[in-house]
């Protein structure tokens, strides 16, 4: 882009090119918003991803205070259907996918020697076109409105069973932000998805041959590859329900003879791998992190390879366990059951190849580390009431339980949110070129821990005994109350936990101490380059010969190229 | 600023990678398959469970002419990516305008079964299930056809300009492939609705 003049305002030149004033406001803007650097575009899905936490954060708490007594009347029955709706759709697709693609963009490239993704430009129009999708969503509250005071926000779950989303139901305009919004959001996740599988197939570094990919690109060709075959079903579903709401067609219209079933089908052969495609970065970074703080290798690189794939395969034939009170053959639930409890083959491969990594290392127990072990935990825990719950009887007690909460809550929170805050943790000083404050992390980990086990430990509880979930309101006499107001009171430490995480950010950008190109003595590529790293990301295009370059370099005498 | 070197000197052998064309393209066709099973799936499911008529059987045709056109298309469109592999741009050109020309046949034969159906047979998307599912599954696969064509216009356009040369063979090739997969489609559409269907 060197030299050229932009159209903003006259004479404005926004390229600096041999320049060392500081960029006015304009200048900084034109960057961020027409920039197609891999380095931007995951900082902006990044921010975008914590921004969208931050407010459907606030649509959880407000949640909480609801329940916290029996016969609140804190939000009204509508509000409330509106929160959980919201909530639930905006944690899935405007916090987990951004941020899950955020830091693909920036480390995928970075991470195999490349300059920028296979497709700069489309890797733009991807994040803009996701970016675009949230505030749709959220536009629904002042346009949403339909006739007699309905609509105003979708209120029909984030999984929007028909026939609810039929205009017969759903009168009002809501159901058509929430479906054009999900149908933006998922185009952009196909574009980056498609980037990231040709960015590591065809950009990797000299002598970075398939099995010398490190684990986080290599599970994000996974990730990439359900996003492909999965999140497709979503967006052909928002096309049947666009002609439906707009053309008058029958896909899912009980009343001229469509099906309520198939819509649960088609969403849940999208949701099941959406799970994983959550899931599959939390591992790839406790992949990256577990090793580095352990001081060792990590364990079974083919295994975890193998482990991922298998992961992503199985979880495309599950889905149908998220249905089994919906009514299925013997043989269905039979299947079903069985498939779902196959998941946790390759996932125990990973949780013991993570454990030989630590087991012997010298363990630095830094704050990504930190959140790295409770991650292990809690993963553990949260897959095991997965496979109390794939078994069919014990589904059909539990269905639409709490206890389903607190399980997905488990993976959601205790496994990807954590492991996101240990990525952010542990790639910010590449970022900013500065550490986030050790103090200020251990508070948050500390906080986010007790919080975290007080609201989604208690909530098992509460759901084994009886508590179905998207209720507004309860009975005195359930013996739910001091279990509810418990899970609140976790729900409220985390969100100071996340607090101080945002000031952290935002206090550890001036004030943070320097990081330096390689802070954590690690041995992938991105450590190679100052931090933050040039635009063009290496001077030299590296070669590398083995799995970890940076320890060929510290440690000549004792290269890994040696032993592969 | 600059980063520490990483050299090796044992790597002098070539480092050759796949394309990321032909990656991007292999994605979108896994992504679109994806697409057009979900509607297929509708399509059977709802196959038969209508209350109220018309049903395939009363009004569709088979369009065989027609999809031996499409189907031809693919075998021009493979003759054209060859012409252009040995720097043929005339026989490029020749081969690649037959396949639009085909296309549009297509397109075309699309246009006046829908005339019929809708002003003859009195089907709409909103008539029935059949209506619905059928009208999405081969619009959308028009749609896909519609977008290959626009995309084949403008490498014409271009190719007459003289813009287009042998040194853009890879770039032809993907959009090639595009197409095949858009034949490939028809396929599996036309033995669901015009001959499983029917």
């Amino acid at each position: 882009m060197g030299g050229e003049s932009i159209p903003i305002g006259r004479n404005f030149d926004g390229s600096l090119a041999g320049t060392r004033a500081r960029p006015n406001f304009l200048q900084v803007l034109y960057r961020w918003i027409f920039t197609v650097d891999h380095k931007k575009l995951g900082i902006l899905y990044i921010s975008y991803g914590l921004l969208f936490l931050l407010v459907a954060g606030v649509e959880a708490l407000m949640i909480r205070i609801q329940l916290f007594y029996p016969h609140n009347t804190f939000v009204s029955l509508f509000v409330y259907n509106r929160l959980f709706t919201m909530h639930g759709t905006t944690m899935v697709f405007f916090v987990g996918m951004p941020l899950i693609f955020g830091l693909a963009n920036y480390l995928v490239p970075l991470m195999i020697g490349a300059r920028d993704m296979a497709f700069p430009r489309l890797n733009a129009f991807s994040f803009w076109i996701s970016a675009l999708a949230g505030p749709l969503l959220y536009y629904s509250f002042v346009a949403g409105t339909g006739p007699a005071g309905t609509g105003s926000a979708p209120d029909v779950g984030w999984f929007a069973y028909a026939p609810l989303t039929e205009r017969a139901f759903s009168p009002g305009h809501a159901m058509d932000y929430w479906t054009v919004s999900l149908l933006l959001s998922g185009v952009g996740s196909i574009g980056a998805a498609i980037n990231i599988l040709a960015t590591v197939f065809c950009m990797r570094c000299k002598g970075m041959t398939l099995l010398r990919i490190p684990l986080l690109p290599w599970l994000y060709v996974t990730v990439s590859f359900l996003v492909l075959v999965a999140v497709s079903p979503l967006t052909a579903c928002q096309i049947m329900l666009m002609i439906d709401r707009y053309l008058g067609g029958h896909f899912f219209d009980t009343r001229a003879g469509g099906s309520a079933m198939l819509w649960a089908h088609f969403f849940w052969i999208f949701g099941h791998p959406e799970v994983y495609v959550l899931v599959l970065p939390a591992f790839a970074v406790a992949n990256e992190i577990i090793p580095v703080f352990s001081r060792k290798a990590i364990f079974g690189y083919p295994a975890m390879v193998a482990a991922s794939i298998s992961i992503g395969l199985i979880s495309l034939g599950v889905w149908a366990h998220h249905m089994f009170t919906l009514g299925m053959t013997s043989f269905g639930n039979a299947f079903f059951t069985l498939s779902t409890m196959l998941v946790a083959i390759p996932t125990g491969i990973k949780i013991f190849n993570w454990l030989a990594t630590m087991w012997g290392g010298k363990i630095r127990f830094e704050v990504p580390m930190l959140f790295s072990i409770a991650f292990l935990f809690q993963f553990l825990i949260a897959g095991l009431t997965g496979v109390m719950l794939s078994v069919s009887v014990w589904d059909w007690q539990l269905h639409n339980s709490y206890f389903v909460v607190a399980h997905f809550h488990y993976v959601l929170v205790g496994a990807i949110v954590f492991m996101i805050f240990a990525a952010l943790y542990y790639w910010y000083p590449k970022m900013t070129g500065r550490m986030l404050d050790d103090r200020l992390g251990k508070w948050h980990f500390w906080l986010m821990v007790i919080g975290f086990h007080l609201t989604f430990d208690v909530m098992h509880f509460p759901g084994l005994l009886g508590m179905p979930r998207q209720i507004y309101n309860y009975e005195p006499d359930r013996g739910w109350t001091l279990m509810n107001q418990i899970i609140s009171v976790g729900g409220f430490i985390q969100a100071i936990a996340v607090l101080i995480f945002v000031y952290n950010l935002v206090h550890s950008y001036f004030r943070g101490k320097k990081a330096g190109p390689d802070p954590w003595d690690a041995w992938t590529l991105e450590w190679l380059t100052s931090s933050p790293p040039p635009a063009y990301n290496f001077a030299i295009d590296p070669e590398v010969s083995s799995r970890r370059p940076l320890w060929d370099l510290k440690h000549p005498e004792d290269s890994d190229s040696a032993f592969e | 600023m600059a980063s520490i070197p990483l050299q090796h000197s044992n790597h002098q052998e070539t480092w050759t990678q796949p394309t990321r064309g032909t990656v991007a393209m292999v994605g979108l066709i896994i992504a679109e398959s994806s697409i057009f099973t979900i509607f297929v799936v509708a399509y059977v499911y709802y196959l038969g469970r209508d209350v109220q008529g018309p049903t395939p059987k009363e009004v569709l045709d088979v369009p065989i002419f027609y999809t031996v056109c499409l189907l031809s298309s693919s075998f021009f469109i493979w003759l054209a990516e060859r012409a252009i592999g040995h720097g043929k741009m005339a026989a490029f050109r020749l081969w690649w305008s037959i396949t639009i020309l085909l296309g549009i046949t297509f397109l075309y034969g699309t246009a006046t079964e829908w005339h019929k159906l809708i002003v003859r047979d009195q089907l709409t998307i909103s008539t029935n299930l059949f209506g619905t599912t059928y009208y999405s599954l081969v619009g959308l696969h028009a749609s896909h056809v519609v977008i290959g064509v626009i995309m084949m216009l403008v490498t014409v356009a271009l190719a007459f300009a003289g813009a287009v040369g042998p040194q853009h063979a890879y770039r032809v090739r993907t959009l090639a492939l595009y197409w095949h997969f858009v034949d490939a489609v028809w396929v599996v559409v036309f033995t669901v609705v015009y001959v499983v269907g029917r």
